[in-house]
């Protein structure tokens, strides 16, 4: 589904190298965690796949569902089925948050050369999704994150993911700022969303998301690159020793 | 062509002031420049009573004394007033020979905005069948305000058949000498709308100038008279969202509302003139005087949405002048490019427990400049007097410039007067934000500007509201930089 090979990336004007040949393969059905200590270039793997302005990929590629993806405007990935969870959700005042997702689906749903979806068939799924990660269905017809709490914001991320049905979705820090039982149901909803046609790549700074949703494997990013890849327990290893070991075995 | 002023005065002198439908000017069109002879020749050509043809005069002579204002934060060329034609014979939205005529930008403009292609036709003059077809629809609507003796003509069929309101009422609110651009309209004005709701009537429709559009172009001096007796309630909708192309430089209306006791009147207005190109050449100025009057527990609410003209300059106004009278202001102004506007209101507390809501939002692209500037004045008697004001800046572009004017003026200790502030950039995040959920960025910046806009569009009428949303997505299409 996606193949990142020796992906470099530069942030700012500067030109600063965050990402120094980052590689990655995802397959359909799997769950990848990507783990690493502040400033190693999760975000950055984000945003960069997201394609945020301010990032320039200087080497390298990315291929997605067999296509370049570096070539596409960051709407068409998201119409491709790239989804991005942010970490720190935006608002827009005046905007409701179905208004919203009707029009983001609508597009998507062109792009796929479909029909708008139904009024009945777009309420109807409002309130499925909404029941999938116990958002009030009230905070719908409010304004996209305006006045959420911060598990509101989150939650609110992932049914708008329940709703677009992507691909391929990367949850940035999606557990920062998450009491115990937010973290449970955005997880209970993330694992219920899952399937053998979708992935899911997790960025987390904690071990403790991945006690909810359990990833295939484990990847540690540090300085940009992927320094070590294992199966679930690598986590745990990580949660105990911290990362700097990492630093000490690579000497 | 070719016709001077010297030539103008002696065919004066051999005429012997007798003007009217014995004119020289087979052209029906008056010589430019302005003078007391050009004022006795429009109301001459108009058949005015001569009670009405004093007023011109009187406020020629006061503007004549006057300056033009400086205080707006504007900069422009001054027009050249003896430049100007005053009048010629009522005038048709250009014609085009063949709908195959028309400009296909326009076209593509009315397309975008959602116009109908029949609407479209009669716009611009092309549909005969369905011009014939409006006027239809639009006399089956006169029989029904004509039957709850609703008067809704143009201004000048009102001099004619109800001179004993126009003269009771027009000046009232505006007075002939009230400012320069109002003392040239007075002097000057060609033709306009007039309104009329009796005592205890609900108008039961929104009354548009859309029903008298073969009555249109009514030119650069238009003047609106809205009353609306006691305990009456109108809702009036000026303008047009289609691209109006006018060739007028100068535009200088005059707006008057009255409410009497328990009367409301909801006055709404998008206006969307030809803004100058893109380098800011050209372009319609547009400097107008709106105000209501209300008495006891009236109500007037001003609702505009402004995305057109070069150079704006707009204060609808209300003087709550009766107790418990209340006043409103939403507006949505929109500069992009090389526009300038400065709009904004002015709430007269003069009656006790009177209140005034004022929410403007601005928002400003390309190198446009874009200032709020209101008053606020509280009069010593006005007990209990309550303002809210919220005024918010949105900036597309670090070249473009919001600017906030608020006055307040309170004598009286019981008042209450708040008011909030904002300026803010058009989030890059938001933008991201969108796109990454597969809306390209143009949809982005339109959902994010309506919802900007939403609490002033929210209280224009249903149809007028859609239309001025999609107009506020073409005004600012590639304008974030």
């Amino acid at each position: 589904m996606l193949t990142i090979k020796n992906l470099h990336a530069t942030v700012g004007e500067e030109g600063l190298e965050i990402l120094k040949g980052l590689n990655l393969e995802v397959k359909p059905g799997e769950v990848h965690a990507i783990m690493g200590p502040n400033g190693a270039g999760k975000s950055t793997l984000a945003s960069v796949l997201a394609g945020k302005d301010g990032y320039e990929v200087t080497e390298g590629s990315v291929v997605f569902e067999g296509k370049d993806l570096l070539e596409l405007e960051t709407e068409d990935r998201a119409k491709e089925g790239v989804f991005l969870a942010f970490q720190y959700p935006v608002e827009i005042p005046g905007v409701s948050n179905i208004n919203f997702l009707k029009t983001a689906i609508n597009e998507i749903r062109e792009h796929r050369k479909q029909e708008p979806l139904k009024a009945k068939e777009f309420m109807a799924k409002v309130r499925e999704s909404s029941a999938l990660v116990e958002l009030d269905p009230k905070l719908a017809s409010r304004s996209v994150n305006e006045g959420f709490s911060g598990g509101e914001k989150k939650r609110n991320e992932i049914f708008q993911m329940a709703m677009l049905q992507p691909k391929l979705s990367i949850l940035d820090e999606t557990d920062s700022g998450l009491d115990i039982d937010a973290l449970r149901i955005v997880s209970d909803g993330v694992n219920k969303l899952k399937n053998e046609n979708n992935a899911v790549i997790i960025i987390t700074h904690y071990q403790r998301l991945l006690d909810h949703i359990i990833p295939d494997f484990v990847h540690v990013l540090a300085d940009g690159k992927i320094v070590k890849s294992g199966p679930k327990e690598l986590a745990l290893e990580l949660e105990e020793k911290g990362y700097d070991w990492l630093n000490a075995e690579k000497v | 062509m070719g016709y001077t002023e010297e030539e103008l005065a002696k065919d004066l002198e051999n005429q012997e002031y007798k003007f009217g439908f014995t004119s020289n000017f087979e052209s029906d069109k008056a010589p430019n420049g302005l003078s007391e002879e050009i004022i006795r020749f429009i109301s001459a050509k108009k058949e005015e009573p001569a009670w009405l043809l004093a007023k011109r005069l009187q406020a020629y002579e006061a503007w004549k004394e006057m300056t033009e204002p400086e205080w707006a934060h504007v900069h422009y060329d001054k027009p050249s007033f003896q430049d100007i034609c005053y009048y010629s014979a009522p005038k048709q939205s250009k014609k085009y020979e063949s709908w195959d005529d028309v400009d296909p930008e326009m076209k593509e403009t009315m397309a975008k905005l959602g116009i109908s292609l029949e609407e479209q036709q009669r716009l611009t003059g092309t549909a005969v069948d369905f011009v014939m077809d409006s006027v239809s629809v639009a006399t089956s609507f006169k029989k029904k305000l004509n039957e709850l003796g609703i008067i809704f003509c143009s201004f000048s069929e009102a001099v004619q058949d109800h001179p004993e309101l126009v003269k009771k009422y027009m000046g009232t609110v505006v007075p002939s000498k009230d400012n320069f651009y109002a003392a040239l309209n007075s002097a000057v004005f060609t033709d306009g709308s007039f309104c009329y709701i009796p005592k205890g009537v609900r108008c039961p429709m929104e009354l548009s100038t859309y029903f008298r559009i073969n009555e249109g172009g009514t030119g650069q001096f238009e003047r609106t008279l809205v009353v609306a007796e006691k305990g009456s309630y109108v809702s009036y909708l000026e303008g047009c969202t289609a691209p109006m192309r006018d060739e007028n430089q100068l535009h200088a209306a005059v707006v008057e509302l009255i409410a009497l006791d328990d009367a409301e009147i909801k006055y709404s207005t998008v206006q969307n003139w030809y803004p100058g190109d893109k380098n800011g050449k050209g372009g319609v100025y547009n400097f107008v005087t709106k105000r209501g009057l209300c008495e006891r527990n009236a109500k007037i609410s001003w609702t505009q949405v402004e995305t057109g003209s070069a150079v704006t300059w707009k204060y609808p106004s209300c003087i709550l002048k009766g107790d418990n009278s209340i006043g409103e202001f939403y507006s949505v102004a929109v500069t992009n490019n090389y526009q300038q506007a400065d709009t904004g209101t002015k709430m007269i507390h003069l009656g006790k427990n009177t209140k005034s809501t004022i929410i403007s939002k601005g928002i400003s692209a390309g190198h446009s400049h874009n200032s709020y500037r209101g008053l606020v004045q509280i009069h010593g008697n006005a007990e209990n007097a309550r303002n809210f004001s919220q005024c918010d800046s949105l900036l597309m572009s670090d070249t473009s410039g919001a600017h906030t004017f608020p006055y307040i003026e309170c004598k009286n200790n019981s008042a209450k007067i708040e008011h909030e502030a904002t300026t803010s950039k058009i989030g890059e995040d938001q933008i991201f934000y969108c796109k990454q959920r597969g809306i390209d960025e143009e949809k982005a910046i339109g959902l994010i500007v309506n919802g900007y806009c939403k609490e002033v569009l929210n209280q224009l009428p249903m149809e007028f509201a859609v239309e001025a949303q999609k107009l506020l997505e073409i005004s600012l299409e590639n304008s974030v930089g």
